[in-house]
């Protein structure tokens, strides 16, 4: 169903060079791939084979040092820094390894930081929160701190967090990698039902159970892509 | 915006209050530069009002002219001494007759006597005048009136009492139509002045409990009292004999009183062989008194500078650790949407929420220090409104001042590597 979905993410021959001194080091180099809305990704590869590079630039927390990449119809290339950072907040939602929640704000609070940032923010924001924590499990929790919760409970805000302005597309580096397996399981459940719901997913990971999740996998090796494999033994399982 | 700044001082409390020790030793700095700054404006001001009063109270368009008793002859140790010194009538008439901007001058005898009431006894400075004392001087009544031409003339046992005196005297009743006794002669008191601050030259005289002031007509006291006066000392007797002690030269113009203290300065040294006499300027005293004040204000105002620019300096220190410190909570958030200018209003708000809670605090106490001064050490003290406000305004810049570079630092790093920042 997926065929006839609009293009949200358009990668273009997209490069990363690290210059080190002398040397270079092409994290990406020549990356031509299109996600479409409501697709389920996961990009797999050996470490260093630049997975991380890529959502960072899909993220559109860092930017390629040559090709075009366009979300949504925006070409990054012809984004300041202001126009990107709203972007990232309206239309990518970020999920990191090690949930990244900030400290000395409560779970509440910490689901809303990406509302705050917005030119318009949604009017009922702090109703969705509220409406994201109960759907999560979360309710009970939310003036604690985030040193009170579980690493489970943690990434849950995090991805209520990812959540909160309503974006597209949904990104995560090895989001349960900090995870045992009951809670990774979980998690991924959670991820299996944002993809039914529409969102379109791009996942991280060096574990294949994780990657089964996903409709295709693309593997990366030393900066290109290798190969794009199709999952059809996932929706069974859903 | 009103909400985002308020939220934003609430994340910058938030943050502050996960380190307390630190931030509240950050803040010390600026509470004490903002406390000692008001602290000693209000003391320094107290101190230059009491002074300028009391130099106006000598009047800006008088020339005083005092007699001084001049060195005395070591080489003397006879057991009676008689010494004659200081202004002289011919000197009054010198200062009435020659200058035509003088509007008049007021001729003071301060004589040693003793005062009684009942059973009551003091030791005021008796001041033997005439009737334009009172407007040279711009001392104010209380009741009754002041010495008249016709009490001069008539050589009348009148006084007019200073608020001292009466209060001392007569607590109860009202003094008018008493009559006290001046050395041993009965006078009825016509009038009672309202009180002065003190001033400096009203130091006792050797010997005696001065107190206040009492007044009686020129004449008067030059029939009872004469002009000589016998001062005992310790195995010695000492008479002196001074014509006038006090001249004062009331001038019709402030512009006309530099003259005149030149003019009179001039004539004494003209008309006196001995060191016998000083001319007080107060227009010059309040200049004087002014300059010392600017010179202060500018000494003040170094150290206050300094204090506070080490406070800033402290601030900036504290807020550059932070920065570092919070390296990956800056990356999430420019991950999640936040742009420089948010990541530079966030620390902004941090250090000036830490800067003025240390300005709030410091006029707390800079406004306690002049209240504990003028309790315990008796010295007056003016708190104007200009220095707190000047020292909350100081505190706010400085924020905003030495937080700037902490916080454009921190908006420029790049995400990602600040994401990887652990
Ligand atoms: N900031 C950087 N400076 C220099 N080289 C870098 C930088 N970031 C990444 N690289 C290099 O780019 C390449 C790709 O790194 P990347 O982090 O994308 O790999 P990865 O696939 O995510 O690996 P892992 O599975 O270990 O997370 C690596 O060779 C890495 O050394
Ligand atoms: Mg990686």
């Amino acid at each position: 169903m997926e065929k006839n979905n609009p293009v949200v993410a358009d990668l273009g021959n997209i490069g990363r060079v690290y210059k080190m001194g002398t040397t270079e080091v092409r994290a990406l180099d020549g990356i031509d791939v299109s996600f479409k809305a409501g697709e389920y990704w996961a990009i797999m590869g050996s470490s260093g084979s630049g997975k991380s590079t890529l959502l960072n630039i899909l993220g559109c927390i860092d930017r390629p040092t040559f090709g075009n990449y366009v979300v949504n119809g925006y070409n990054v290339n012809d984004l300041n820094d202001d126009e990107l950072s709203q972007l990232r907040g309206r239309e990518l939602g970020f999920i990191f390894q090690s949930f990244n929640l900030i400290p000395q704000l409560n779970m509440l609070e910490n689901i809303l930081v990406p509302v705050f940032y917005q030119d318009n923010p949604r009017p009922d924001a702090e109703e969705r929160a509220y409406m994201l924590a109960e759907r999560l499990g979360l309710a009970d929790r939310l003036d604690h701190r985030p040193v009170e919760l579980s690493g489970g409970q943690q990434q849950r805000v995090a991805i209520a967090r990812a959540l909160i302005n309503d974006p597209p597309i949904l990104l995560a580096d090895e989001a349960t990698g900090n995870l045992d397996t009951q809670t990774t399981g979980e998690i991924l459940e959670l991820f299996d039902e944002l993809h039914e719901e529409g969102k379109t997913i791009l996942l991280v990971t060096h574990e294949a159970e994780v990657g089964a999740h996903a409709e295709r996998v693309m593997w990366l090796r030393d900066g290109k892509v290798d190969r794009v494999v199709e999952n059809h033994t996932v929706e069974a399982g859903s | 915006m009103s909400g985002i700044l308020a939220r934003t001082v609430q994340l910058g409390v938030k943050s502050l209050l996960l380190h307390k020790l630190r931030s509240l030793l950050t803040t010390l700095g600026v509470l004490f530069g903002v406390s000692s700054v008001i602290a000693m404006l209000a003391i320094g001001e107290g101190a230059s009002a009491e002074a300028q009063e009391q130099i106006k109270q000598l009047g800006s368009q008088n020339v005083i002219l005092r007699s001084v008793k001049p060195p005395e002859d070591v080489n003397s140790n006879q057991t009676t001494r008689l010494i004659e010194y200081g202004l002289t009538h011919n000197d009054f008439s010198r200062v009435t007759k020659t200058y035509p901007w003088v509007e008049n001058a007021v001729p003071v005898r301060i004589l040693q006597q003793e005062v009684r009431y009942d059973a009551k006894a003091m030791r005021p400075r008796v001041m033997a005048t005439e009737a334009n004392y009172q407007q040279a001087t711009g001392r104010m009544m209380h009741e009754g009136r002041f010495l008249t031409a016709a009490d001069d003339f008539n050589v009348s046992n009148v006084c007019v009492l200073g608020y001292e005196v009466a209060r001392e005297l007569l607590p109860l009743k009202s003094p008018l139509g008493q009559r006290i006794k001046i050395g041993t002669e009965y006078f009825t008191v016509v009038g009672t002045l309202l009180p002065r601050v003190p001033i400096g030259d009203d130091i006792p005289l050797p010997g005696a409990d001065v107190t206040g002031e009492i007044f009686i007509p020129l004449t008067t006291g030059a029939r009872w009292f004469g002009e000589m006066q016998v001062k005992q000392r310790a195995g010695s007797r000492e008479m002196e004999t001074v014509e006038l002690h006090e001249i004062i030269v009331h001038v019709d113009k402030a512009e006309n009183v530099e003259r005149t203290a030149a003019a009179c300065r001039e004539m004494l040294r003209r008309n006196h062989d001995q060191d016998d006499y000083e001319v007080v300027v107060p227009l010059e005293l309040l200049a004087r008194a002014e300059e010392t004040k600017r010179i202060f204000n500018i000494v003040l105002g170094s150290i206050a500078g300094i204090s506070l620019l080490v406070g800033g300096i402290g601030i900036m220190n504290v807020m550059l650790a932070t920065v570092t410190e919070r390296t990956r909570e800056i990356g999430v958030r420019r991950a999640l949407g936040a742009k420089q200018h948010h990541i530079v209003f966030q620390f902004l708000v941090e250090t000036v929420v830490l800067s003025v809670g240390g300005g709030l605090a410091g006029i707390i106490l800079g406004l306690a220090i002049p209240i504990g001064v003028e309790h315990f050490a008796d010295m007056r003290t003016i708190v104007e409104p200009s220095g707190p406000i000047l020292a909350f305004g100081i505190s706010v810049s400085i924020g905003l001042l030495f937080g700037l570079y902490p916080a454009w630092r921190a908006a420029q790093m790049d995400p990602v590597e600040a994401l990887r920042h652990e």
